[in-house]
């Protein structure tokens, strides 16, 4: 397997879709000839030309309903965000059409279509460019949502997105883009829809993330292991929706659960999915579920402010620790 | 019954002219025995009725080929039935029945047919018109030579979504016609209390490089019919999108819940005057291509095919509960509760 980064592993995952498939074509604000604002299409342009690699104006509610008026007559395109603070532009498109066409219209039309980008805080952006929009799409019945941690992910998530017949919220993260891992070169590794990952195995407590905030409590996990506190990790991946048996096989086995995110907690992921536990399995949990999340406030542009606002390891760490009576 | 055309066709003969004549006539009876079910609250939700332009729809459609894609707004009822829906599963549709042409999901708003290309009624103002660049972008992506027509009110030219789509669609040459249906009110809101410029045409084309940008009037069949098949010949040559103002006149407020006090009856009546079904049957009939007899023959003909289709519905059955969380995603649907 080759190491390479995550911006790679997904433009691997577009190129190798596109490949297989002529239906599929890539549509965003400068992906083409500038090479992607993110450098996630670099080179598709040459390998694909124009006609698939389509350089669209910035209009992003515009160019998010051609994609969805033909993933109706059978087209599969890649719709891609430059950040996704910039689908709110096109939100109408995406809940109002994308989410309901197929409900509307007796299931009848499909829309088989991606919606993809980056997200999250990432560097002195400001409150405008450093949304976390998962848990608002996640809310809506006819989208599915993923988010992945790592380069493998990023790849077998987004080919599975690609291979769907349902609009698929595929939320990348700009911190994430540049870091590097062992990706699979089969170019039918796909990871499916749905289906969360323990990324580090634990008996004491579970802590159930994703995205970047998967490396934070990994690293978090790490430091209590210093303290012989052994912390499951459990990547959710899909969002929508969501892997309860994986979630409840961990709950079962540590009775005890952290839910990290980088999202804003009134309403947040962390939210819906302890509730479901809740529901679920009560009588397994020895604790209260402790949530992380960002702080309730716009994002300032100010780095001190802004990292403070994040989740981080001392904060997961308090937590777990919480939910140990430590 | 009527029907989408095979091929694109010439205007007009007999035959043609007859059954466009015909689907006028399953509109507006259609549409107002739809209120009178309405107003026993048969029908529930918004019911936006297009009695007055059905010449737009029928026109328009009649030329165009049965693999084209026919989109439109919430006001959908006559571009359904002119391109072929039974006016059965409409009427079940109204009535929220499962053969409905929806399976009652979808509602006055929301007919959709897939296998006429029929790709919908869509309830957000100017939200489907960039879904119709999409069916052109489609056409021009496979190279066939399909043509895609959108149809909405003069209230969505005010609309970003269409501006975006336009300057898209222009930019790219897609093949598509986007019909606006200047019936000269955006809901209640005269058209020189909307829109800063009067001349549609000069708000829609000019400003997107569209092939052409015409007005027509749209109580003339066969001139709405002309129009658009010289937009669709430009469509399949790859000259682009055109851009038609169809200057048209609804009979009735914007929906069912609509008292139409910024109308006058005087300015209803005069509109009356010029009736596309009435100017069209004086046309054939000076044609010699109809009669008294045969126009009653047609009128009872379509009355009986709207009673069956109020019969069906109102005997249909309604869906059953587990539809609630089907046709939600293609897999099957993992409610999130």
């Amino acid at each position: 397997m080759a190491v390479i980064q995550y911006r790679e592993a997904l433009n691997q995952a577009m190129s190798e879709e596109m490949e297989r498939d002529d239906r599929v074509f890539l549509m965003g604000e400068e992906v083409a000839e500038y090479q992607g604002a993110y450098k996630v299409s670099q080179g598709m342009l040459d390998r694909f030309g124009a006609r698939r690699i389509v350089d669209s104006p910035i209009s992003e509610n515009g160019f998010a309903g051609i994609g969805i008026g033909a993933a109706m007559v059978g087209l599969r395109p890649i719709i891609e965000f430059m950040t996704f603070s910039f689908s709110y532009v096109a939100f109408d498109q995406l809940v109002n059409n994308a989410a309901n066409m197929r409900y509307m219209s007796g299931g009848q039309f499909s829309v088989p279509i991606v919606f993809r980008g980056n997200s999250g805080i990432a560097g002195n952006l400001g409150a405008t460019h450093s949304h976390r929009p998962e848990a608002l799409f996640s809310h809506f019945p006819g989208l599915k949502v993923m988010m992945p941690s790592t380069p493998a992910d990023a790849k077998g998530m987004l080919k599975a997105a690609i291979r769907d017949d349902d609009p698929v919220i595929f939320i990348e993260h700009e911190n994430l883009l540049g870091d590097k891992g062992e990706v699979p070169d089969d170019p039918d590794f796909v990871v499916p829809i749905g289906q969360a990952d323990v990324k580090r195995e634990g008996s004491d407590v579970t802590i159930l993330t994703y995205s970047r905030s998967v490396m934070t409590s990994l690293k978090a996990a790490d430091k209590l292991a210093e303290e012989d506190v052994s912390v499951e990790v459990v990547d959710l991946r899909t969002l929508r929706p969501l892997d309860m048996d994986t979630i409840l096989a961990s709950i079962t086995k540590t009775n005890r659960c952290v839910f990290v995110e980088e999202d804003w907690y009134y309403c947040g992921i962390g939210a819906g999915v302890a509730d479901r536990i809740y529901r679920a399995a009560f009588d397994e949990l020895d604790a209260p579920i402790q949530r992380v999340a960002a702080k309730d406030a716009p994002i300032p542009y100010n780095r001190t402010l802004e990292l403070d606002i994040l989740p981080n390891v001392e904060r997961v760490v308090e937590a777990v620790n919480s939910v140990l009576y430590r | 019954m009527a029907h989408a055309q095979t091929e694109a066709k010439p205007i007009v003969d007999r035959e043609q002219a007859l059954d466009w004549l015909r689907q006028m006539l399953v509109i507006r009876r259609f549409e107002e025995r739809s209120a009178m079910l309405y107003q026993r609250q048969k029908i529930g939700g918004f019911c936006h009725l297009y009695s007055g332009q059905e010449a737009c729809a029928v026109g328009s459609i009649g030329v165009l080929r049965e693999d084209d894609y026919v989109i439109t707004a919430y006001r959908d009822h006559g571009h359904a039935l002119a391109r072929g829906m039974e006016p059965r599963a409409g009427m079940a549709e109204m009535l929220g029945k499962a053969s409905g042409c929806s399976k009652g999901k979808g509602g006055s708003m929301h007919f959709f047919q897939a296998n006429r290309n029929f790709m919908g009624g869509h309830a957000i103002v100017g939200s489907h018109i960039p879904l119709a660049a999409g069916m052109a972008f489609a056409s021009k992506y496979r190279g066939d030579d399909r043509v895609t027509i959108c149809f909405f009110g003069d209230g969505a030219m005010d609309q970003g979504a269409l501006h975006e789509a336009f300057n898209m669609a222009g930019l790219w040459k897609l093949p598509v016609i986007y019909v606006v249906e200047n019936n000269l009110m955006s809901m209640g809101t005269h058209l020189h209390r909307h829109s800063a410029v009067l001349d549609l045409t000069q708000r829609g084309g000019p400003p997107y490089g569209f092939s052409a940008s015409v007005a027509v009037d749209a109580n003339d069949i066969e001139a709405m019919a002309e129009t658009t098949l010289e937009a669709a010949n430009r469509a399949r040559a790859g000259e682009g999108p055109t851009f038609i103002e169809a200057k048209t006149y609804r009979y009735r407020g914007h929906s069912m819940s609509d008292p139409m006090k910024y109308r006058t009856a005087e300015e209803l009546e005069k509109a009356r005057e010029r009736d596309p079904i009435a100017l069209y049957e004086v046309v054939l009939r000076e044609r010699g291509w109809v009669d008294d007899e045969g126009l009653e023959l047609m009128q009872a003909e379509v009355k009986e095919l709207i009673d069956e289709a109020i019969a069906h519905a109102e005997e249909a059955p309604e869906p059953g509960l587990d539809e609630i969380y089907t046709d939600i995603t293609v897999s099957p649907h993992i409610p999130q509760e």
